[in-house]
């Protein structure tokens, strides 16, 4: 159906879309690299020497940076873990019949829509602060001792408050995928005799399964780049006790000002989470064939 | 189809739904009774639930010691302009892909998102120098370009998928008949893909307002929107938890409105088409 001359005005139709990515990503990210070479601090005036690898032999042999990776990894983790366990368990709860489904899913998908600060705050002050939070207040009025958890249980912590904002995304993509399944399935695998339990693990979760990676993988991108939560709880801190990488690198660059140091661990930043990339361009390049 | 539920399995399943429902939802009611409280009313020990005396002078205080209706403004402005933005430059794109693929079309979608998976520090520096040296930190021109930068791969996916569910048959009839590709555009693709668009801005204008790396990083005080003003009650004087609520729930209310008429768009928008 397409003409040569559509052809070519469907060219210049998608040139400022790309051409506006093109330069927002390889010109900052060249700089990035460049930078990255240099002997560069904001608080040193003066030539800007190459300096070879010598940043990213730095970033990288920081006991910081042990640190961060690691409390990037637990983040992760820990929140992909009460997120996909929570969210499918709530999805399946919630598919069951039953009355006033709309209010539910209204209630459930509400934090999603909580800016990161507010929910952070909110969290901190409101509900984990031991003395004038609720979770004190419950504490003590069971007899128990108040924990500070953002002093004692500061990454912990912030998994909770993250895990709050993106249950709410999981539970919505799995209802969605839930209500999509044919009800015959499950209801030929009930008159074959399979339990509840059979059902789940043979009926629903296959089923499941894709969205269940697209939850999981769509997640990882945006986890591993959490930063105002940090930024407004505990600072990275105690120590680096809830730096990740990201909040490594804010540090590095703009409360340390070393440009260099702080563009090598960006370009690290860069490398891991192209290595999560790869795995979700496959999946939804996958998706676009059908 | 009809599967045989009895009306106390219905029920249990509804008690235990609202149940969890209310536990999830509970931080954000808690926010929202607490602004309505004295601040000694809202340290209480034993915390009050309902019976306080309850007053609206928090909203008051937040709009008088601080510019709240500036940073308001602010969120507005940014979420708006670079959303509307990005669909001037993104409807072209979306439209020839969806109607004119060639052979590269998957190719340039792909990495287009691609650009998505950048994490945002590995651009903080150069974007943060440009800025420096071209005066554009803490102003609202900056933030709208980035953020339109952003959140263009969202919106290009967003408006292809819905566009790809148009009958490509009706805009060929519409050539056959010699309508111009403005035409075209105009009074056969528009209408058709007016739902699509605005879903695609009602989902982009809530990720726009809760984006919180490069509105902190960006902004001090003139170009701060709400993101960055909630942030300043991070390091507190005296008691705050009720202005602290009261600036919340009007930071989080408009969007969190929005956001319930876009639950099924969100589905379809984060998961780039994937799961509808």
């Amino acid at each position: 159906m397409a003409t040569q001359h559509s052809r070519v005005t469907a060219r210049w139709m998608i040139s400022p879309s790309v051409v506006l990515l093109l330069g927002w990503m390889i010109v900052p990210l060249a700089m990035t690299i460049y930078f990255s070479f240099l002997n560069y601090n904001l608080l040193n005036p003066g030539p800007h020497n190459w300096i070879g690898l010598q940043n990213y032999y730095f970033f990288l042999t920081d006991p910081a940076f042990t640190t961060a990776l690691w409390n990037t990894i637990v983040l992760v983790v820990g929140v992909l873990l009460i997120t996909t366990v929570g969210g499918v368990a709530l999805a399946v709860l919630l598919d069951q019949p039953m009355w006033g489904q709309g209010i539910v899913r209204i209630l459930v998908i509400a934090p999603f829509f909580v800016m990161p600060t507010v929910s952070a705050l909110v969290w901190k002050n409101m509900l984990m602060n031991p003395v004038n939070g609720l979770f004190g207040h419950l504490a003590t009025a069971l007899g128990l001792h108040p924990i500070d958890f953002l002093a004692h249980l500061p990454l912990f912590s912030i998994i909770v408050i993250v895990a709050w904002q993106w249950l709410p995304f999981a539970t919505l993509i799995l209802l969605t995928s839930m209500q999509s399944l044919d009800s015959e399935q499950i209801e030929a695998a009930e008159m074959d005799g399979a339990s509840a339990v059979n059902r789940f693990i043979f009926v629903t979760l296959p089923h499941l399964a894709r969205s269940i990676a697209v939850v999981i993988l769509i997640q990882t991108i945006f986890l591993l780049s959490v930063f105002a939560e940090i930024l407004v709880t505990t600072n990275g801190g105690p120590g680096n006790a809830s730096t990740n990488i990201t909040y490594l690198v804010y540090a590095q660059s703009l409360l340390q000002f070393d440009v260099g140091g702080g563009s090598a661990g960006g370009i690290v930043a860069v490398v891991l989470a192209n290595i999560v990339a790869i795995f979700l361009m496959r999946m939804i390049g996958k998706n676009l064939e059908a | 189809m009809a599967r045989r539920v009895t009306t106390s399995r219905k029920a249990l399943v509804t008690v235990a739904a609202f149940a969890i429902g209310l536990i999830i939802f509970f931080p954000i009611l808690w926010t929202f009774l607490t602004s309505f409280k004295t601040e000694g009313e809202a340290v209480a020990s034993p915390p009050v639930f309902l019976a306080f005396h309850w007053t609206l002078e928090n909203y008051a205080e937040v709009n008088q010691r601080s510019h709240y209706l500036l940073h308001f403004y602010n969120s507005v402005v940014i979420s708006f302009g670079s959303t509307l933005i990005g669909l001037v430059i993104a409807i072209p794109a979306a439209w020839s892909m969806a109607f004119v693929p060639s052979r590269r079309t998957k190719d340039v979608l792909m990495w287009m998102l691609s650009t998505k998976m950048l994490p945002p520090v590995g651009v903080l520096i150069p974007i943060y120098l440009l800025f420096r040296n071209s005066g554009l930190l803490d102003t609202l021109t900056g933030l709208v370009v980035v953020l339109t930068l952003i959140n263009l791969p969202i919106i290009v996916w967003m408006l292809y998928t819905y566009f790809k569910e148009i009958p490509g048959d009706i805009l060929e009839a519409a050539r056959m008949d010699g309508a111009s590709l403005r035409n075209e555009i105009l009074y056969v693709l528009t209408p058709m893909a007016v739902p699509g668009i605005a879903s695609t801005l009602l989902l982009n204008v809530i990720l726009a307002w809760n984006e919180a790396f490069w509105t902190l990083n960006l902004t001090a005080a003139k170009a701060a929107p709400l993101t960055a003003f909630i942030a300043s009650y991070s390091s507190p004087e005296g008691l705050f938890y009720a202005k602290l609520s009261a600036a919340s729930t009007m930071a989080i209310a408009p969007i969190l409105v929005l956001g319930w008429f876009s639950q099924k768009q969100l589905v379809r928008g984060l998961t780039f088409g994937a799961v509808k």
